[in-house]
């Protein structure tokens, strides 16, 4: 595991088997993904633990990640698959804890499940 | 990650909140590339500039940090939401208009050249080989890579504004020596921009970090455009080789098949209401070949075009601007049709153009239908 941003924190997983695009698919106000052709369409991210494999698409989405803290619509924190720049640099400006996991990790995660992140702890998910 | 002395202490804080805030970037960066140190870099390209997309969040944000940030490279400047020239035509609101003019203000406080384009490429010189920059506009730094000898890594708007500050950047993927996995192999024949647009979409979505494409010919630099544009949109994907690449590599093919999968994902109407040409921005050479190519004639509809301030300025002097202006186009400066305010699904059902990067947003994000040409294809079908 590869801890980008610190943070403890528990919630309620929401799991995307597909990448997000920050820009242009979640609405800034609301944490609801906008975009009829993703998985999550008409989910709202906010308060939950957002697990899915990356993110895509323009680099603007850092700033979509720091607009939906702003607006009290962030996920909890974030677990990823694949690290890259432009979640990392966004959860670091909000301060939203992320983690990146091994695939196994990875797929060991399911929606509904009640899990605990501490990144300072020796094994950082716990479920509950 | 190592770090020196001196960026121990800026992380720590003592060299200011903005140092520190800047740093911590970096490090987060850093971590999520495997870099193993920071290493000096000559020019930033930010993106982060247009109020549709970064919002109050992002304003407050950058009238905080312009109070002390200042850049310490070269720093130039994505589009933002529309031209000062003509904005009252558009009917966007007064706070939009204030708010993104508080943008404007706090990215020139701090330093950075209000270019307000997407093809600095197009418009700058280019650094000797192998020089390392920060671009964050992924078209930008696609081309960058690929075409013009540079190094970046596709930064986010936060990552390049640290390198900007701080004039550093994590050294890690495409910084260093990189050789792709994959080969794309191109099988369409008689491609056209739109083409080049799904193939780059196509690459995007299938490549990590760079991909080798083959049996791709001479192109111009509307279809190099176009293939960064696209895969800039799709992935994480950030570089591009001509070639087969090492023997070892997995091969992937661009044939009908993959070709209509994106054209029917992107492609949601038979006609648009209006036209836009630019995202990427048009540069001269393609304005100049838009105005040979219309001959006299006129679009039957609206035809918006978005350029780089100083392509606009060129075109006038040239004249090229009065031969599309008496054509019926509507020319915009500083913005772009990728995330335009200027284009509103109240009273706009669907948009013409030849852009899969365009397409792409103005579906997603505009919540507008579109419907895809290519240039000469529009040409032929839109005007008389």
């Amino acid at each position: 595991m590869k801890i980008l941003v610190q943070g403890k924190t528990q919630g309620i997983i929401l799991k995307s088997q597909h990448p997000i695009n920050f820009l242009g698919t979640v609405d800034k106000k609301t944490g609801i993904i906008s975009d009829k052709n993703h998985e999550l369409f008409d989910k709202s991210i906010k308060n939950s633990i957002l697990v899915f494999p990356n993110g895509v698409g323009s680099s603007v989405g850092a700033y979509t990640i720091y607009s939906i803290k702003s607006n009290n619509a962030a996920p909890l924190a974030m677990i990823c698959q694949k690290a890259d720049l432009t979640v990392a640099t966004g959860c670091a400006l909000a301060n939203i804890p992320l983690v990146i996991v091994t695939d196994e990790k990875f797929s060991s995660l399911q929606t509904g499940q009640k899990i605990s992140l501490d990144t300072e702890s020796p094994s950082p998910i716990t479920f509950l | 990650m190592e770090l020196t002395k001196e960026e121990e202490s800026a992380l720590k804080g003592e060299q200011g909140e903005i140092m520190q805030m800047a740093y911590r970037i970096l490090v987060a960066t850093g971590e999520a590339t495997d870099a193993e140190k920071l290493i000096p870099i000559e020019w930033a390209h930010l993106s982060g500039v247009n109020y549709n997309t970064i919002g109050d969040a992002g304003e407050e944000f950058l009238s905080g940090i312009s109070k002390n940030a200042r850049v310490k490279v070269k720093t130039t400047l994505n589009p933002m939401g529309f031209d000062i020239d003509n904005v009252l035509n558009y009917g966007l609101d007064d706070n939009f208009i204030s708010k993104q003019l508080s943008i404007r203000k706090s990215y020139e406080t701090m330093g950075v050249n209000p270019s307000f384009s997407c093809i600095p490429y197009e418009i700058f010189d280019i650094p000797k080989e192998g020089t390392q920059v920060s671009f964050a506009e992924s078209n930008a730094a696609i081309h960058a890579n690929s075409f013009d000898n540079l190094k970046t890594n596709k930064e986010s708007s936060f990552s390049a504004l640290a390198s900007a500050i701080t004039g550093k950047s994590p050294y890690s993927s495409l910084r260093k020596e990189d050789s792709p996995n994959l080969t794309i192999r191109m099988k369409i024949d008689n491609p056209n921009e739109l083409t080049y647009g799904m193939l780059g979409f196509f690459a995007g979505k299938v490549g990590n970090n760079s991909v080798n494409i083959s049996g791709v010919g001479e192109m111009d630099r509307r279809s190099c455009k176009a293939l960064c544009g696209g895969m800039g949109t799709s992935g994480t994907c950030a570089k591009f080789l001509f070639g087969n690449g090492d023997p070892g590599c997995e091969k992937v093919d661009f044939d009908k098949k993959e070709m209509n999968d994106i054209h029917d994902e992107l492609n949601t109407a038979e006609k648009g209401d209006l036209i836009t040409l630019g995202s990427p921005q048009l540069g001269l050479e393609e304005i100049s070949d838009l105005t040979s190519k219309l001959k006299g004639r006129s679009f039957k509809k609206r035809c918006m075009i978005f350029c780089p301030r100083i392509v606009k300025e060129q075109a006038r002097k040239i004249g090229y601007t009065n031969e599309l202006e008496r054509a019926g186009c509507e020319i915009l400066a500083d913005c772009c049709t990728c995330l335009t305010p200027l284009i509103n699904k109240d009273n706009v059902d669907s948009v013409t153009t030849n852009s899969i990067k365009g397409a792409y947003y103005l579906k997603n994000s505009n919540g507008v239908d579109v419907n895809l040409k290519s240039l000469s294809q529009i040409i032929e079908d839109e005007t008389r």
